[in-house]
């Protein structure tokens, strides 16, 4: 299994990235740059998180239009296997491979903190490890985080299981007051409607390793990896 | 040849920006402000070409990458020089 990470000037969490894929999970990782056009020997590209081109315009338009980014498209429409973390998430959307937009957070501030989050669906490539109804502990740390798409769009996503992560309490619920950033119905990661395409504001890399506080991140990385074998 | 791009959040897509603005507004002492809608103004300069070709160019620009349509709305004006 060998995993790309996408690096655009201004990303910033594509070393964390690359430590838990090598360092912890012990699988091949290789950097590809933004002007890349072509992806090989990849079995799942990672959009990492970050400020790529400084947020410009909106967050992630200017990465979603680079040479890399369409090899992206290509390789997805392919059916490999795509995960877009926090700024990733951002490109993902401008790229269409996802559908709806973030938002700036409904509250005007950034967030950084611990985040408690519900797997909604336990079935896709990316929650395979983990148990429908779970709660995870994941931190977020974005400004743009807050999820919106038509009525029509939210509808057809929730039919097809395309909803996978929301934002949860400690004990589960789903409500007003466990929404960091204005989410439409507390959505934090979801797929497209082919299932290959993951995209989520929390930062799963930052939740591997015991002294970062939580491995609750793993599961979502080893579901990638478990699918493979 | 210049063309403007006036660029604001889409009607019901929420606007912290605007709505911290309009608070700011009201507590300096206009108290008459109802609402306020932060944008993006673009200038795009380009080679003369005939006004209608801009124009295509401009609707095109912006569907491409300048406008998110799904959160953002905007308007256009072509200046000849």
């Amino acid at each position: 299994m060998r995993f790309g990470i996408a690096v655009y000037p201004g990303s910033n969490c594509d070393y964390d990235t690359y430590r838990i894929i090598t360092g912890i999970l012990k699988k091949e990782a290789k950097f590809l740059d933004y002007r890349e056009t072509k992806i090989q020997n990849i079995d799942c590209m990672i959009l990492p998180g970050g400020f790529s081109f400084g947020d410009y315009l909106r967050p992630g338009t200017l990465a979603a239009h680079t040479p890399l980014t369409q090899a992206v498209v290509d390789f997805a429409q392919g059916g490999g296997i795509v995960i877009g973390i926090c700024n990733g998430f951002q490109i993902l959307t401008e790229a269409h491979l996802l559908p709806g937009a973030l938002l700036p957070n409904i509250h005007g501030r950034f967030i950084c903190k611990h985040q408690y989050l519900k797997v909604e669906n336990d079935n896709s490539i990316f929650t395979k490890k983990t148990k429908k109804g779970q709660i995870l502990k994941i931190p977020i740390a974005h400004h743009d985080g807050n999820y919106f798409c038509d009525e029509e769009t939210l509808e057809s996503m929730e039919k097809n299981g395309q909803i996978i992560l929301r934002y949860c309490d400690k004990d589960g619920n789903i409500s007003k007051e466990a929404n960091p950033n204005g989410s439409i119905q507390n959505i934090a990661g979801i797929t497209n409607k082919e299932g290959n395409v993951f995209g989520l504001m929390p930062h799963p890399e930052r939740a591997s390793e015991s002294i970062l506080g939580s491995v609750d991140g793993l599961s979502i990385l080893e579901s990638i990896i478990e699918n493979r074998l | 040849m210049l063309i403007k791009f006036f660029i604001k959040p889409r009607k019901g897509v929420l606007d912290p920006e605007g709505r911290a603005v309009a608070e700011s507004l009201r507590s300096l002492g206009f108290e008459n402000v109802k609402d306020v809608k932060v944008g993006k103004y673009i200038e795009v300069y380009i080679t003369d070409i005939p006004k209608e070709e801009a124009e295509k160019q401009a609707y095109q620009m912006a569907k491409k990458v300048l406008v998110n349509e799904l959160i953002e709305e905007y308007e256009i004006e072509i200046v000849e020089s």
